[in-house]
């Protein structure tokens, strides 16, 4: 292992902030993604509460269902990294002040789960918050075709991405290609803040 | 006389905006990003913004599930 690398990283993700928009199947294993990393803070914004459908891709537990999901997450987050803050919202994200729980982050998640939602976020973060960095994703559903997502990148968004993945309202959302998909996020938002890897 | 949308071979026409276009190849999910030759046309521009002959578009879409 590099120790000087190892320890720039750990430094520079200590004082780091990640915001995540959605705590479903992208947003809850990507933020557990990130605690692992030793990320300074994440602020966590989500109105549900967990369900025990989710269970079948979201980083939650049974004994956690009928739990808010930022409260869940949370437990879990401490869990495995006690040193990573959390900050949670339990709100909807509604159009006009979507931009509002993230003015202070270093990066974005986009983790919703709404086609409409999403466009419409990511567009009110890059017209209000014109210098933050947006990641998002586009196209979880299904299985397979691991290949065929790749990452677009657009001024200050990043979207981790697969055109011709049907969406979720036609398809079934499953662990392995949903996981695959927040981890790529996560990988991304981890580029962003450390520069590209060389 | 033709453009490249989506890497699709695609007839241009004439004095056609973005939003027509966008008609016209029926996109009509969430839309979030298109691009005419690298450069990024924002939502307010749609219907002015013309496009020329031999421009390669990119339209990335919102697909939900998340």
């Amino acid at each position: 292992m590099d120790k000087e690398k190892s320890e720039k990283i750990r430094k520079k993700l200590k004082n780091s902030t990640v915001g995540i928009a959605g705590l479903g199947g992208l947003g809850s294993n990507a933020a557990i993604s990130l605690a692992r990393t030793g990320i300074g803070k994440l602020v966590l914004v989500d109105f549900d509460i967990v369900e025990e459908s989710n269970l079948s891709r979201q980083y939650y537990f049974l004994d956690q269902v009928g739990k808010p999901k930022i409260d869940a997450l949370k437990e879990n987050i401490k869990k495995i990294n006690p040193e990573t803050k959390v900050e949670t919202y339990n709100l909807k994200l509604i159009k006009g002040s979507m931009e509002k729980p993230f003015k202070d982050v270093d990066v974005v998640i986009e983790a919703l789960d709404n086609a409409e939602t999403k466009a419409a976020f990511i567009e009110e973060i890059l017209t209000k918050l014109k210098d933050k960095p947006i990641v998002a994703a586009s196209g979880v559903a299904g299985y397979g075709h691991s290949d065929r997502i790749v990452t677009k990148k657009l001024g200050k968004l990043c979207m981790c991405y697969d055109e011709l993945a049907k969406s979720s309202d036609d398809d079934v959302l499953m662990a392995p290609r949903v996981i695959l998909m927040a981890n790529w996020e996560a990988n991304l938002a981890l580029e962003i803040i450390l520069g590209e890897d060389k | 006389m033709s453009i490249e949308v989506n890497g699709k071979n695609v007839e241009w026409v004439k004095n056609e905006t973005v939003e027509q276009l966008l008609r016209r190849m029926k996109y009509t999910f969430p839309l979030v990003v298109v691009k005419i030759n690298e450069k990024v046309i924002q939502k307010k521009d749609f219907p002015i913004s013309i496009i020329p002959d031999n421009s390669k578009v990119a339209v990335l879409h919102m697909i939900s599930g998340g």
